[in-house]
């Protein structure tokens, strides 16, 4: 891991709606090839935070640069350096397999060309050649996961974002899935992801925890467990989120 | 009587192509908190659908309270609440409406059923005029099961109630559940959070259309048969690539703050194992017999199943 390069920093970064506060002053840094986990209750802000670092919504106050631009004036440029990935929204179920990747190749920007090799490199790297013309609807959750991911990488940004990848999957589909997380980072892709599975928080190289749209903790899993004296990452979250005032979506 | 009896169900879509629930069989005792536990796509929500009523089965035989769910669908339908995987309340009703229009349905009211209900409702009661599409997930689940309680139904069928909720207002969710069953209800939860699993009385692992397997939480567990260690180092990623490759390795699976491993022949290849790891530089080696947790039971299942599947 590179430590010395930071990809997203943030300074009290700051969304309102109306009188509604729903990120409030937040300050932290990602660091290049980091698996970091932005954890928090329903509510807390997660969702607004993550659309103002993808360039998809203006924060009232505060600095954010997300890969060395600033979210304010280049949410284009921003847009072109990252990857996203959510269980909602991943694939077009009546697209193919390859048609989606295709897609999504096309919409990133990837020559021609160059985006046939990588497809074909993909479907042999999951070992889905024998499935690259079904329609993604007739695929298994953890198989359209495993495709999702992949196609949020192939243009292989500097980010990748991943809102609750893994949930409703089976506990081996769930590991599988943070195998190609650590095999991403492991290339130095930088990792952005929330979870409700707080045994996935554990996998992170750092936790924020967000309550009540500030950040009420930000450690290494080791650190945050000491500091609040529990034995595992449940009972951090538990103690923090037990707290907040307001919760939703 | 049995609250639930489904003995060899099937069902299948798609004109047969697509199978949903392949020979499902179990039982739910009467005043019993039975959780149906599986990834999305298990069958879930077809089974649930089938015991409500909403969808009749290919084969096989269901009863709910001892009627059948094709012949005696009014009568089941009176005595059962439902609580649907997606939201399904009207979004432009407020609280105290959506509450109303279900207790209407079923000719009762508010007012005469309001016990039922008070536990939860003292809790929407600051919002009651607001509508439900403006409201947050854990509240619009509180008016989902009000919904399903106004009627005072003998058994409640609750298909992913915590799905995408925080691990708070999960827990707040089942101590809502229990209060329910100290009042006697039946309840059939269906969640695919196996950590949920120690929340139930009893429960149903679903897997691929299939039941892997259906106990207590200490049942399924002493069923585990291999001799499971717990290892860390400072590289997990590496700790876990290494010894997937290693030969005497049956299994390991990132578990949280470490990894579950199984070896071939249990203790005995202990001391060679941490040979191999310290070998490959691994630093601050913690390496610990444990016993298996839920999803390691659930792992193990599959595994088998699969076998057996070919």
């Amino acid at each position: 891991m590179d430590n010395s390069k930071i990809v997203i920093e943030t300074h009290e970064l700051t969304r309102r709606f109306g009188d509604f506060i729903a990120v409030n002053a937040i300050s932290f840094d990602v660091k290049a090839g980091e698996i970091f986990g932005f954890l928090g209750a329903n509510g807390a802000g997660k969702t607004t935070a993550m659309r103002i670092l993808c360039g998809l919504l203006l924060p009232s106050s505060g600095k954010a640069t997300v890969a060395g631009y600033d979210v304010y004036t280049q949410s284009e440029q921003i847009k072109r350096q990252i990857g996203y990935m959510s269980q909602k929204f991943s694939l077009y179920d009546n697209l193919t397999v390859r048609e989606n990747i295709n897609f999504f190749g096309g919409i990133y920007g990837i020559p021609k060309r160059e985006l046939q090799q990588k497809t074909a490199e993909l479907l042999e790297r999951l070992q889905f050649e024998a499935e690259a013309d079904k329609l993604v609807r007739s695929l298994p959750l953890g198989w359209k996961q495993k495709i999702s991911f992949s196609t949020a990488i192939l243009h292989s940004p500097q980010i990748v974002f991943l809102d609750e990848p893994t949930g409703g999957v089976d506990p081996i589909t769930r590991r599988q899935f943070w195998d190609m997380i650590y095999e991403a980072a492991a290339n130095g892709i930088t990792i952005f992801v929330t979870t409700h599975y707080m045994d996935e928080a554990e996998y992170c190289d750092r936790v924020s925890i967000m309550v009540d749209g500030a950040i009420a903790a930000l450690d290494t899993p080791q650190k945050l467990k000491q500091q609040f004296g529990v034995e595992d990452m449940d009972g951090v979250f538990l103690q923090l989120a037990r707290g907040a005032k307001r919760s939703g979506d | 009587m049995k609250a639930v009896i489904v003995d060899n169900l099937v069902k299948t879509y798609d004109k047969g192509k697509v199978l949903a629930l392949d020979k499902v069989s179990f039982e739910v005792e009467k005043g019993e908190l039975f959780g149906l536990i599986g990834a999305d796509g298990a069958g879930k929500t077809t089974l649930f659908r089938i015991l409500t009523t909403l969808l009749i089965p290919d084969s096989g035989v269901a009863r709910v309270l001892g009627l059948d769910v094709v012949k005696d669908l009014w009568d089941i339908r009176k005595k059962v609440g439902y609580m649907p995987g997606k939201f399904s309340l009207y979004q432009d009703l407020s609280i105290t409406e959506n509450i109303n229009f279900f207790a209407t349905v079923f000719n009762t009211t508010f007012e005469a059923n309001y016990h039922l209900i008070e536990d939860i409702y003292v809790q929407l009661a600051p919002f009651k005029d607001r509508i439900a599409g403006k409201l947050s997930g854990g509240m619009k689940q509180k008016l989902a099961l009000c919904c399903a309680l106004i009627h005072e139904p003998k058994i409640l069928f609750l298909d992913e109630p915590t799905t995408g909720v925080d691990p708070v207002s999960r827990k707040e969710f089942w101590d809502m559940l229990d209060r329910l069953k100290e009042r006697g209800i039946t309840i059939v939860v269906s969640t695919p959070y196996m950590d949920e699993a120690s929340r139930c009385d009893r429960i149903a692992l679903i897997q691929k259309s299939k039941i892997l397997g259906i106990d207590t939480l200490q049942g399924i567990l002493s069923q585990y048969k291999k001799r499971l260690f717990a290892v860390r180092s400072n590289e997990m990623f590496r700790l876990l690539n290494d010894l997937r490759q290693y030969e005497k390795t049956t299994s390991c699976f990132a578990f949280g703050e470490y990894l579950h491993l199984s070896l071939q022949q249990a203790d005995a290849d202990v001391p060679a194992t941490k040979a191999y790891l310290e070998a490959k530089n691994h630093q601050n080696l913690i390496f610990k017999p444990i016993q298996p947790n839920i999803e390691d039971a659930f792992i193990e299942l599959m595994e088998i199943h699969d076998l057996q599947n070919g």
